[in-house]
């Protein structure tokens, strides 16, 4: 009866403008895996009728907003929720236009898979690029690409082969390392859960079967032992009197009980002594575990230190070379302090110099602009206050991010990968 | 080399705890909002396993209607004796009794939006910079949109619009005087999951959960259970049924569906076959289409 031994779980980011049959997609896929419900379903059909709607919009099941829902639009990151025996799924659903860039990555930044939507009648456009690059980007692991609308163009197999091939034309470009092709049709439910009666020559999945199956367990790194230290747990309790956790969510590589440790920044060496958690203790902890391990040894240990392996160590430096895309209205201002905030570790910085700013449409890069606004995407070289122990965004997608924290509203600005 | 990877409950319970030792770290003085519910009995329970052996280094905050299930509130008062935390009880009779709010009469009273003048005035009054709650994006289209870290202005109020952007697990909970924040960490969680969670960990929950024989009044295609706090309609007549809650709330609003299951098995194979949401029976929901959104901009959880 019970089944979770067995799911896992896989987040998807969608990205896709009003007409390229992404929120149709969407609903087909919640409602053939029966995750839309009666009253859900009551709901929309009642708001798509009196908004003067013929057919059920399956938009309004992720447009939650009054005003998304009033201008037909999706503004922001919405979260949906679906599962099947084998997995649960949660998808980020963003809006595709290119003043959205940021909600894109913000989708992005946790996703193991990115679904990408191509028209099957226009075939790979500039949106498509920039959905890619962003994909890239941000280093989801696996991309769909689903040629969509395959009804329109007769299920015809030359124009969706010939769809295949401009795609890795550009994507030799990119960062990526799975790249699979499905071509469907979401309205008609051509091989999103069922096999396509009308495509004979498709040997592949059906995205659903791709979904369920497509190795995860690999996206995380597990060979660069990393714990960041996020809270120290010190229990006021007599039984206790000793005990100092060094508690936090593994992002990299595997600890073992016995494993010599490296403390950073003090260069401190000690064993692990226990990885405990309620109850119970591990002999190993790997990402995304949150743990709390007990050292050997009593040092002064405090939230933003690190734990590494002697022979395996992030790079400790206060200057960062990185990858940014700005969040805010108020443009990126050089030499103006800002917090950085990486891992479980906070300190200030300036953005001392723009490199390039990127064109996420034609992937050209600009030396002569150094004026970044909300959507754009930049190379910059950043100065923080103290040295931060950090990887490559590509090594490590938990070690290599940080975001930026505006001083005085303390917004959130813009997200950076490092180089 | 093996296959590192742990099924998705785990990954879920993971997330949680991140979240809430991210709240310990970040905040002076956070508390977890707590109403005797299964979703507040979860995130108790994840808070537990954060900081074991120590205890949670939060108190506990119930805003209390009036309007209980009797069977939660002992749950609720035994739970916290467990748990050896500390618990304030906000109470919307003393938002009344001061005059702060006025309660609504009518068939459809409910002290349902009361309870948002409560919240804010304990979170003044304790002044607390973090309410931990256990709303789930799944619930309700609304809170989809909600981030994990939710910022709130010197008033309480939710700027859906204008929400930080929230990327891999760097949680900015950084505010000015006055402001606080709501925080989710079961923000991914779904109902299913919560109560796959409950039995994968044995999690013990009130007996009103359970199927039980019951008082009750159909409203509107609900059932609501029938008590001292409900005004009947002139035409409206109480049956006994055998019923269990879905979600645990306000007596006045919170609907309970016809059902025999009596084990938390039992419970699981009437949700995987369930063609309702659990919102579905919230009277508060249905006020309007946008309901939701409209409470949680003026401070509602």
């Amino acid at each position: 009866m019970l089944k979770y031994e067995e799911m896992e779980l896989l987040r998807f980011t969608t990205a896709g403008s009003v007409d390229d049959g992404k929120s149709t997609l969407i609903g087909r896929l919640l409602y053939d895996s029966k995750s839309i419900f009666e009253d859900q379903l009551e709901a929309i059909e009642k708001s798509s009728r009196r908004a003067g709607g013929e057919e059920v919009n399956l938009a309004l099941l992720t447009d939650g907003l009054k005003d998304e829902r009033a201008q037909g639009i999706t503004i922001d990151v919405a979260y949906r929720y679906f599962s099947t025996p084998k997995r649960k799924f949660i998808i980020a659903d963003t809006p595709g236009h290119v003043q959205y860039t940021r909600n894109m990555v913000t989708g992005a930044s946790t996703a193991n898979l990115a679904l990408i939507l191509v028209d099957a009648r226009h075939g790979v456009v500039e949106q498509t690029l920039r959905h890619a690059y962003i994909a890239s980007l941000l280093k989801i692991p696996h991309i769909a690409l689903c040629v969509n609308k395959m009804d329109l163009v007769d299920y015809d197999q030359e124009t969706f082969e010939r769809i295949v091939e401009d795609f890795k034309g550009f994507a030799t470009k990119l960062d990526v390392k799975d790249i699979r092709f499905v071509p469907i049709s979401a309205l008609k439910g051509d091989n999103v859960v069922n096999r396509s009666e009308k495509m004979k020559w498709y040997n592949g999945s059906t995205l659903l079967y791709l979904l369920e199956t497509i190795h995860i367990a690999g996206d995380y790194n597990h060979v660069d032992a990393r714990l960041p230290v996020q809270y120290v747990v010190r229990p006021q309790k007599d039984e206790y009197h000793d005990y100092r956790g060094y508690a936090g969510q593994i992002a990299g590589g595997i600890f073992r009980v016995g494993d010599e440790v490296e403390i950073l920044p003090s260069g401190f060496q000690s064993k692990v002594k226990s990885i405990d958690v309620l109850g119970d203790s591990l002999p190993e902890a790997f990402p995304p575990l949150s743990v709390s391990v007990q050292l050997e040894d009593d040092f002064d240990i405090s939230r933003g230190d690190m734990l590494a392996k002697p022979n395996n160590k992030p790079e400790a430096s206060q200057d960062i070379d990185a990858t940014v895309c700005w969040f805010n209205a108020k443009p990126l201002q050089l030499k103006k302090k800002y917090y950085i905030r990486h891992t479980t570790n906070e300190a200030k910085c300036i953005v001392n110099d723009v490199v390039y700013k990127m064109d996420v449409n034609t992937l050209k890069r600009n030396t002569e602009d150094a004026n970044i606004a909300m959507n754009d995407v930049a190379r910059v070289k950043i100065r923080a206050t103290k040295p931060l122990f950090f990887d490559s965004y590509k090594r490590n997608r938990i070690t290599g991010s940080f975001i930026l924290i505006d001083e005085g509203t303390n917004e959130t600005v813009a997200a950076g990968m490092i180089v | 080399m093996r296959d590192y990877h742990i099924h998705h409950l785990k990954e879920l319970e993971q997330e949680a705890i991140f979240v809430m030792r991210e709240v310990a770290a970040q905040f002076e003085r956070p508390v977890l909002l707590f109403s005797g519910g299964k979703d507040s009995i979860v995130m108790a329970h994840v808070a537990k396993k954060a900081f074991h052996p120590a205890t949670i280094p939060y108190p506990l905050m119930h805003v209390d209607t009036g309007h209980n299930f009797p069977e939660a509130i002992e749950f609720r008062d035994r739970f916290v004796k467990d748990l050896g935390a500390e618990l304030i009880v906000a109470s919307v009779q003393e938002s009344i009794d001061k005059g702060r709010v006025t309660e609504e009469t009518g068939a459809y009273a409910s002290r349902n939006m009361l309870q948002t003048t409560t919240l804010l005035d304990a979170i003044e009054q304790h002044k607390i910079d973090a309410a931990l709650g256990g709303g789930r994006r799944d619930e309700e289209k609304a809170r989809a949109k909600e981030r994990f870290f939710s910022h709130r202005d010197e008033f309480g109020q939710w700027d859906p619009k204008n929400q930080r952007p929230e990327l891999w697990s760097l949680f900015n909970g950084r505010k000015k005087p006055g402001e606080h924040f709501r925080v989710f960490p079961l923000s991914n969680w779904t109902e299913m999951d919560v109560w796959q969670y409950i039995l994968m960990e044995e999690i013990d929950i009130p007996k009103i959960y359970f199927s039980h024989k019951r008082k009750v009044v159909v409203r509107d295609d609900m059932l609501l259970a029938y008590s001292d706090f409900i005004n009947l309609r002139g035409d409206e007549e109480i049956k006994e049924m055998e019923v269990r809650c879905r979600t645990v709330g306000d007596m006045t609003c919170t609907g309970v569906v016809e059902s025999k299951a009596d084990s938390l098995e039992d419970i699981v194979a009437e949700i995987a076959a369930s063609r309702v949401t659990e919102r579905g029976g919230r009277a508060d929901d249905k006020r309007s289409d946008t309901a939701m959104e409209d409470r949680k901009k003026e401070g509602y959880f």
